[in-house]
């Protein structure tokens, strides 16, 4: 008896101590998940604490000056503004269309096979070497110069990757009887495309073409390389209301190829280039502009997809 | 009647079916753009690098290759004969090295935790959440590490022990860079470890296994090739990352195995490179080519091998 008492105990212990190096396990791993959002959570708050002295109406509204007090990211945002216009002009049709052909037309085949992978081995790709890329060909070889033209381009080849795995899942969302009423009722496969598919996938596709668009915002490296200016006081094409956009048509035509910055390479600037620390709450405040941009972006995409996805059931 | 309708039906030629051809023409070509960037990238960074032109010899026809790759001393201003990417290199292996070892536990872990334990609404709350971490800029990674990062957790550290931690380090860049693709590796490791069947589990959990047991012993054994192929996937966006790297461990290129001094990574170089007014045609300018060249590769490898795992994987499951 005594013996298999012993046994019993030991047993009872040895599930005891399981379930407690389970439990444990389930703390860890909900800790690590909450780990890295709660830093940077933290780290943020202290960004928007920094920047709480320097953003102002004026800050909004002023050109890059030496002095920290007077500096602003006007250029930037006006930089940013006709960057994310162009690049999404050349990036969205091209990337849907992409999007189309793979997911409606192409057989199943060796070429479509090497397209598909070569798109997701693009979207890992630094994107440094698309600077390298938009450089050399952009700027050296078709002799476009270090303008907004050459750097919208060279975004436009950044994002598109994500544009078309993003407009690729959407399409397939769609259910196959849709296309198939379509066709029976006569259409060609373009309408059907053009009046049933795309329509219907057009949430799934704007969602990715949002985030697609944020990446390209803040992102910088290839900016440098294909030659935007880190320091600037003028506004791409010298338009600095919305108004003149309309009035003075001259300007407009100067844009693509005027010199520019970016809100991302200000806060470079201001947060590694300049004197030793004198413009860190600079860079936060323009930081916080840059990310309130960023989450309004992300507002609207999950928006988007939240409320489409109810109203489309299929 | 019939015959008329007959004939349209019979019609070889309509602008309709014309449109239609043409359409498809474009939207491959559209689709085939990808394919001539890939070639692009590759054309160039070979042409300026190893193949060069009559007027201007490449990068590698200027300074040995063997040399490149060993050499301890990084100064392409001064000339061909003597540039050694070791520096460069070194710098991006430790930086990647510190982000790997932060972001692939903590990844997985999260990504366990997603998949194994939390329930469906908290994973509506957490899953967003880490999507918008991951949509951070990398610049603003490089301001925390640079302001927070060093002064605030570094420093102090350093002090304790007794080491002098500098203004732009390896280790910063690092710390930051691993927090920056924890969401990356979590949401992709999250994926395999969900298209694991729920059967597996069920069994384990009839058999009297613990969630503990089976996360460890059945769920993330079955999914392990799918979660080394998100580390390879998280490990080559590390080894590409820039500005972080550029404004937290400084563009100054030093060999060293010390983690808390600045070092210049290879993105910072062709950041720093493209900066400066090096002439066309001159070693320094080439060599931003030479280092793109070294980082394609290795990001390129790294990406084909964890496509080819990841594209295993889901025949195994799907």
């Amino acid at each position: 008896m005594p013996e298999e008492r012993a046994l019993t105990n030991d047993s009872a212990g040895r599930l005891r101590r399981r379930h407690i190096i389970s439990y444990l396990f389930h703390i860890i791993c909900n800790l690590s998940t909450w780990v890295g959002v709660v830093t940077l959570v933290v780290m943020l708050t202290g960004v928007v604490i920094r920047a709480q002295g320097s953003l102002d109406w004026a800050f909004l509204t002023s050109f890059d000056s030496s002095d920290p007090k007077r500096t602003g990211i006007f250029a930037g945002l006006w930089g940013c503004f006709w960057l994310m216009l162009l690049t999404s002009s050349f990036a969205i049709p091209i990337g849907i269309a992409a999007a189309v052909y793979l997911e409606e037309y192409a057989r199943k085949g060796f070429l479509t096979r090497v397209i598909q992978l070569n798109i997701s081995n693009l979207a890992g790709v630094p994107s440094i070497v698309y600077g390298i890329l938009g450089l050399t060909i952009f700027v050296r070889y078709l002799g476009i110069g270090t303008g907004i033209l050459s750097a919208s381009l060279t975004m436009a080849i950044l994002i598109l990757p994500i544009i078309i795995i993003a407009s690729q899942e959407a399409l397939r969302s769609v259910p196959q009887s849709v296309r198939h009423a379509s066709l029976a009722l006569g259409a060609t496969k373009w309408q059907t495309i053009w009046y049933q598919v795309l329509p219907a996938s057009i949430p799934g596709i704007m969602t990715g073409v949002i985030l697609a668009l944020s990446r390209a915002i803040g992102e910088s490296a290839p900016l440098i390389v294909v030659g935007a200016a880190i320091y600037i006081s003028q506004t791409p094409g010298n338009i600095e209301n919305v108004g003149q956009i309309f009035t003075e048509p001259s300007k407009l035509a100067k844009v693509p190829s005027s010199g520019f910055t970016s809100l991302p390479l200000q806060i470079y600037n201001y947060a590694a280039l300049q004197a030793k620390s004198s413009f860190r709450n600079e860079a936060a405040a323009a930081i916080v502009v840059l990310l309130v941009v960023l989450m309004i972006m992300n507002g609207i995409a999950i928006y988007i997809r939240y409320h489409f996805q109810k109203k489309l059931k299929w | 009647m019939t015959t008329t309708n007959n004939q349209s039906l019979n019609k070889s030629f309509s602008f309709q079916r014309l449109k239609e051809q043409a359409i498809f023409v474009l939207l491959f070509l559209c689709a085939f753009i990808s394919v001539i960037v890939t070639f692009s990238i590759i054309y160039i960074l070979l042409k300026e690098s190893v193949l060069g032109t009559k007027d201007s010899p490449a990068f590698f026809q200027q300074q040995n290759v063997w040399d490149f790759l060993t050499g301890t001393k990084w100064a392409p201003q001064y000339g061909a004969g003597n540039i050694g990417i070791l520096p460069l290199l070194s710098a991006t292996l430790m930086i990647t090295g510190i982000s790997a070892v932060i972001s692939l536990p903590l990844g997985l872990a999260s990504a366990v935790y997603l998949s194994e334990y939390s329930s469906p609404r908290l994973r509506g709350i957490l899953k967003p959440m880490l999507e918008i971490l991951a949509g951070i800029p990398t610049v603003v990674y490089g301001y925390l590490a640079l302001v927070f990062v060093t002064p605030y957790v570094l420093k102090p550290l350093g002090e304790m022990i007794g080491i002098n931690v500098g203004v732009f380090n390896a280790a910063s860049a690092g710390i930051v860079v691993g927090l920056m693709i924890i969401p990356m590796v979590s949401s992709l490791s999250e994926d395999v470890l969900r298209a694991v069947p729920k059967g597996l589990r069920e069994a384990g959990l009839a058999l009297g296994a613990t969630r503990f047991d089976v996360s460890s012993k059945i769920v993330v054994p079955a999914a392990l090739s799918g979660i080394l192929a998100s580390f390879l996937l998280a490990i080559s966006r590390a080894l590409g990352e820039t500005m972080a790297v550029t404004i937290a461990a400084g563009v100054i290129p030093k060999l060293s195995a010390n983690p808390f001094e600045g070092m210049e990574t290879m993105t910072a170089y062709i950041v720093e490179a493209s900066k400066s007014d090096a002439t066309r045609g001159s070693v320094e300018y080439q060599s931003i080519y030479a280092v793109g060249l070294m980082l394609f590769i290795m990001t390129f490898v790294l990406n084909i091998i964890s496509q080819y795992v990841l594209s295993r994987f889901r025949e195994v499951y799907n």
